[in-house]
């Protein structure tokens, strides 16, 4: 199976239940939204090290936000609701919060509540104010600029994290060119986040090492300079190799975040340099959820 | 289910026992049968009232008078309808579905409130929304919207919930306020807005004939809750809406201070 001379192998890519919830932010200005969403989505790729996974979903007009701002949508996942609440808060308070002009709101209802203002409020020191309207709780915060408002809660969902495929070149261009492609096909859609930087991933990882006090470490099967060192899982002509990695809110969104970029990236072509398009799993029995590349490019 | 007046009745009668819930459980033949108190006798529905049957959930009192008390209170689901105006205590304990009055409500109307909306076309008298005599807590959910004036006390001890009036209020507004969110519209104000409140909000439109000396001045802000507020609130009240488009600045005076004082009055003033 190829598309415009790129392999397609025939392999899946393995991915994990994760919890996750959406916040909107809104402030002054779009520019201003997307400053405090930045910061919010910083040192957020890998639950590794991280402790979650978040990026940017997308932009919302001001009639589409609570306050009638322009804002954002934003995407956070952790391994579990617990570690989910810790990263909202700490993020929310740390990167929204203190982001001139913003307001944080809940982009998801349902599943197991996430406090949002409700654990920040206590930063107003008494000075806060709860504001229920209509079935919603709101804090206003007081703070240098006006004030601070966000929802009590968010809702949370469990989510898809750890969707992936790789992409093989012969060189370094042609692998960064075919990836950037997938990932301006798959910031289009929503209900997914990217959380590398820049959308792309080039340190993948596998589990473990031979250092005992390391969880994970270099893909040595997918490193072109060791080809003749270890048991590579490259084609003889390969030069670079970039992983990109998808967090979704359901596994259809993942599907179909995997198919767009695939076909993005499958644009540059043997021509171009294109080997092969692969995808990192476990031997299928870590993940809960399984994408088959020749299936979903069916 | 529709329950026209015959005659202005001669005492004040109780009609507690004509919401859409209680009648659900009676049959459409027991429904002349039920006994409404007036003075210190009850008299059957059918003697005061011509009845045409039809859906209990959707109740319409016609050719009303401010001599019916009671209408819709402990409502919990449901639509009751007024053409005419009640009397005292409508909508007490309202705990769902929607009241609508086509005329003035009397004393009282809203109090104990926790949810579903009222809405009166007139005027509302003193204590909309607020606690009865002994309650320690007024309103506390829903929305009540008011098109007229509303009286002395406007959501006395209310708890929490929205209240919107059109035209101008009485004295004391927000007296012993302990939460929630009270917007006045018109430009009169009586005296003395926020006494004794605790928390919560009250926007007014125009300036009180005399202010408490119990509340500080916050200076004039454009406050973005303003904004979050009417977009929740939008199309509730038509004139609301109008000024919805205005200028977001608003003046806060926050107190009562010699109540806890975290309670603000926002001046929206243009």
């Amino acid at each position: 199976v190829n598309i415009n001379g790129v392999a397609i192998e025939d392999t899946f890519a393995e991915a994990f239940g994760m919890a996750a919830t959406r916040l909107i932010i809104t402030a002054d200005s779009l520019a201003w939204a997307h400053v405090a969403a930045a910061s919010f989505s910083g040192f957020a790729t890998s639950v590794i090290a991280c402790g979650c996974e978040a990026g940017l979903e997308g932009e919302l007009k001001a009639d589409q936000t609570p306050d009638g701002r322009p804002g954002v949508a934003v995407l956070i996942f952790a391994m579990s609701v617990k570690d989910l609440q810790k990263q909202v808060q700490t993020r929310v308070g740390q990167c929204i919060l203190t982001t001139a002009g913003t307001a944080c709101f809940s982009g998801l209802e349902g599943g197991q509540p996430i406090k949002i203002g409700g654990a920040l409020r206590y930063f107003g020191d008494g000075f806060q104010i709860a504001k229920r309207i209509g079935e919603r709780r709101f804090w206003r915060i007081p703070v240098m600029d006006g004030e601070f408002i966000c929802d009590d809660c968010a809702g949370s969902a469990q989510a898809v994290g750890g969707g992936n495929f790789i992409l093989v070149a012969n060189s370094r261009s042609a692998a960064l060119t075919a990836a950037e492609r997938a990932v301006a096909a798959m910031r289009k859609l929503s209900n997914i986040v990217l959380p590398f930087p820049g959308g792309m991933v080039r340190s993948g990882s596998k589990v473990g090492s031979k250092y005992k006090a390391l969880i994970a470490s270099t893909n040595d099967a997918y490193c072109p300079t060791l080809k003749g060192q270890t048991k590579t899982a490259l084609p003889a002509e390969a030069a670079a190799v970039l992983e990109v990695v998808i967090d979704g809110m359901t596994p259809d969104s993942v599907r179909e975040a995997m198919r767009a970029g695939i076909a993005a990236a499958c644009t540059v072509g043997a021509k171009g340099g294109m080997l092969k398009v692969d995808a990192g799993n476990y031997g299928g029995k870590l993940g809960k959820f399984h994408f088959p590349l020749r299936e979903i490019m069916a | 289910l529709t329950f026209r007046l015959k005659a202005a009745p001669e005492w004040r009668l109780d009609l507690s026992p004509l919401t859409p819930d209680r009648l659900a459980a009676v049959a459409s033949r027991d429904v002349p049968r039920i006994a409404i108190l007036g003075g210190n006798k009850t008299t059957p529905a059918g003697d005061l009232f011509e009845i045409a049957p039809g859906d209990p959930s959707d109740i319409r009192i016609l050719d009303s008078c401010d001599k019916l008390d009671f209408i819709g209170r402990d409502m919990r689901s449901g639509g009751i309808t007024v053409d005419g105006n009640a009397g005292a205590y409508c909508g007490l304990n309202l705990a769902g579905g929607e009241l609508t009055v086509n005329g003035n409500v009397g004393d009282y109307a809203a109090a104990g409130m926790s949810a579903g909306r009222l809405k009166v076309a007139g005027d509302a008298g003193d204590h909309l929304g607020g606690a009865l005599p002994g309650e320690m807590r007024g309103m506390n959910g829903g929305t009540t919207v008011v098109h007229g004036r509303a009286g002395q006390r406007l959501g006395d001890r209310m708890r929490r919930g929205t209240i919107i009036v059109e035209g101008d209020i009485g004295a004391y507004a927000a007296s012993r306020m302990i939460a929630g969110t009270i917007i006045a519209l018109g430009s009169g104000v009586g005296s003395y807005p926020g006494f004794g409140m605790k928390r919560g909000t009250l926007i007014l439109r125009g300036d009180a004939e005399r202010e408490l000396p119990t509340f500080g001045d916050c200076g004039r802000h454009e406050l973005p809750f303003l904004n979050l507020l009417l977009l929740q609130l939008r199309d509730i009240s038509g004139r609301l809406d109008q000024f919805a488009a205005q200028s977001k600045f608003v003046h806060r005076r926050v107190g009562d201070q010699a109540a806890g004082g975290k309670g603000e009055i926002l001046y929206w003033r243009n």
